[in-house]
């Protein structure tokens, strides 16, 4: 090869690998180039979740990853997300408990209970809900939503009224005894619009929980949605979520 | 594990933690609307229901409540000033309330509660009662000496004005504000229904009921206050009751607690009928954690012993002093039934979880802000504020032996 072919060759190749590049990880949803906040377009997104309801193992790590990374207060009232764990008993009974407002893990799993006939752990956080009511009864407009589909407080707004903590149907938002006002999860916004996975999707051990854009055409939660049998939590409350359950089970609430 | 979050807050989360009863989401552990938002709505029935007590004399002619006029507006005035007090203390910032007025959300029935307030004060209260006194002031800042002249002076606007047209003015205008006043009272207190009505995330409160419900309630809480000081009152002073006025006051009580009586039954009898998925959860929430401050002192004490009260005055007819006595009593349980009934919204409707699965617990706190102390503050600082509007405007019922003393 020539240093004429090769010059030919590099101008193709660098525009094809980057174009490439970037398909890829609008596939993969996750771990593009890092991007600065000033080129982040948010017209352009609309943030959801995924969460598989059959891959979650309950080993708390993506509540631990989302406490050291939003400072959230490591008491065990406060909460962006967490962990229930429901157990369908023989008779039809179902109990539920949170199994991320343990102090410690349990060394040793728990003897097994004949009665259970089937166990499932959910992964709860805010659903981020296209039509929010908690940004409706904000009196001061603090909590609002993003264009690209994420509801954030302004904390240097916010008067700590506790409305929307009311008004929130899931139970995804508390009073931030450090700042004293609302507080709920972001989707990690500081990372996602820097390319980055949100903390709980990042350390998540089986991909239970799916980050993605439902505005990617070839996003992996666009083909999450597509491919699995999809629920919302509450639907009747005509919240509109973005976080998506699959194969969910009925008596979620 | 201490993150920095103040230790009475971690006792108190940690306590009502120990006391969940089932499953509840893990930030349901903390009471977000505590007793000083039981207090609020509270305060503002008693500002619409005296008001509307008021009004029945100025708009519909009811002669026989005249000498309760002024102590029902003035009654009104004092828990009005009181009203926006345990909103702006239960805040976590309270320095940031006044963007309430400079950014509100339209779509936010609480950004409104600074205009409804604002214009319920300002628009009407403070002017119906100004054009009742304007003549009194007048003469009394003639007679009065030294600061009292310049103060009356001051409340008066320095109007001199007491010819007879004046005068014919004055009690126009002042109809004029009532009729704007009764949906005016009527919006002050049915949106503090809505605020709770309209929440969808919570079937406790979201009842398309709730507005007319706590407007009913607050008519029952302001006439049984009117009632209990009128009473009061004159006990203090020992003077004589106008028992005509006093019957008249107990018929319309009467009325207004059968009339809440019903739409509050409606209201359990439509959920009960209907059995939505909350229903097992409220009926256990009902029979267990308010059993005791809703069909104990809500429903039998606070409501249905003095409704039985009041019928037996009126068909036996008992003498003066016993019926003094009975109306007495009425009003005192009435108003402790109302305040357990604004409990029973308020907490009630924070002590189960909205996973439909446990319930949780509320430990009030004694001292600090959000605690039973300032609760207690709040509900006496209305007759505080009383004593003092009585010695600077004096109810007609009580100056009218003064004005016979002065030439």
């Amino acid at each position: 090869m020539n240093k004429r072919d090769f010059l030919k060759d590099a101008i193709l190749f660098f525009p094809a690998a980057a174009t490439l590049q970037a398909l890829a990880s609008s596939a993969e949803g996750s771990a593009g180039p890092a991007r600065t906040p000033s080129d982040y377009d948010a017209t352009k997104h609309w943030y959801g979740m995924g969460i598989d309801v059959d891959k979650c193992i309950g080993c708390n790590r993506c509540v631990e990853a989302c406490k050291a990374e939003n400072d959230v207060p490591e008491e065990p009232f406060f909460f962006r997300t967490w962990i229930e764990r429901y157990q369908i008993h023989a008779n039809g009974e179902t109990t539920v408990d949170c199994i991320s407002t343990r102090e410690a893990q349990p060394e040793q799993a728990a003897p097994e209970d004949p009665t259970v006939v089937r166990t499932f752990f959910v992964p709860k956080l805010c659903n981020q809900c296209a039509h929010p009511p908690c940004v409706q009864v904000c009196p001061v407009g603090a909590t609002f939503q993003t264009q690209d589909g994420v509801v954030l407080v302004d904390a240097e707004r916010c008067i700590g009224c506790r409305y929307c903590i009311q008004a929130c149907p899931y139970g995804a938002r508390y009073l931030n005894p450090k700042t004293r006002t609302a507080d709920k999860c972001t989707f990690c916004y500081h990372r996602i619009t820097e390319g980055l996975l949100p903390a709980c999707v990042e350390v998540c051990p089986t991909e239970a929980r799916i980050f993605g854009d439902l505005k990617g055409r070839a996003d992996r939660l666009v083909r999450f949605h597509r491919v699995n049998p999809i629920s919302v939590l509450k639907p009747d409350l005509n919240t509109e979520p973005k976080v998506l359950y699959a194969k969910l089970d009925g008596e979620v609430r | 594990m201490s993150d920095g979050i103040p230790a009475s807050l971690h006792e108190q989360l940690s306590h009502q933690l120990s006391q969940v009863v089932g499953f509840i989401y893990p930030n349901e552990v903390e009471t977000q609307w505590a007793i000083l938002i039981v207090v609020y709505p509270y305060i503002t029935g008693i500002v619409a229901g005296a008001f509307i007590l008021a009004s029945l004399v100025k708009v519909f002619n009811v002669v026989e409540v005249q000498p309760i006029y002024r102590l029902a507006l003035l009654t009104a005035l004092a828990f009005m000033l009181v009203a926006g007090m345990p909103l702006q203390l239960h805040l976590g910032h309270p320095e940031r309330a006044y963007e309430i007025f400079m950014t509100p959300q339209p779509t936010s029935a609480m950004a409104m509660f600074g205009f409804v307030y604002l214009w319920y004060l300002m628009g009407i209260l403070l002017i119906e009662i100004w054009f009742e006194y304007r003549q009194q002031l007048v003469l009394m800042a003639q007679q009065a000496r030294g600061v009292m002249k310049g103060i009356y002076g001051a409340l008066s606007l320095f109007s001199k004005d007491v010819s007879p047209e004046a005068i014919a003015f004055d009690k126009k205008a002042s109809k004029f504000v009532t009729i704007i006043g009764i949906p005016s009272a009527f919006l002050l207190h049915g949106y503090v229904g809505f605020i709770f009505g309209s929440v969808k995330a919570n079937p406790w409160w979201g009842s398309v009921l709730m507005p007319i419900v706590f407007l009913m309630s607050a008519i029952v809480s302001g006439i049984a206050m009117v009632m209990f000081l009128y009473i009061l009152i004159s006990l203090l002073r020992n003077e004589k009751l106008d028992m005509r006025c006093l019957d008249r006051i107990g018929l319309f009580l009467l009325v207004a607690i059968i009339v809440d009586f019903a739409l509050e039954a409606l209201d359990y009898i439509h959920r009960i009928y209907q059995s939505e998925e909350s229903i097992g959860i409220l009926s256990q929430l009902v029979s267990s954690r308010l059993f005791t401050s809703m069909v104990i002192v809500q429903l039998l004490l606070g409501m249905l012993l003095p409704l039985l009260i009041i019928v037996f005055i009126r068909i036996t007819r008992v003498n003066e002093d016993v019926r003094k006595l009975l109306y007495f009593t009425s009003s005192l349980l009435i108003l402790v039934g109302i305040f357990s009934m604004r409990w029973n919204v308020v907490i009630g409707g924070q002590l189960y979880s909205k996973s439909f699965r446990g319930l949780m617990a509320y430990k009030m706190e004694i001292t600090g802000i959000e605690s039973l102390m300032t609760a207690l503050a709040l509900l006496a600082l209305p007759f505080i504020i009383l004593t003092v509007l009585f010695r600077l405007l004096p109810p007609r019922w009580m100056e009218k032996n003064a004005a016979a003393a002065v030439p």
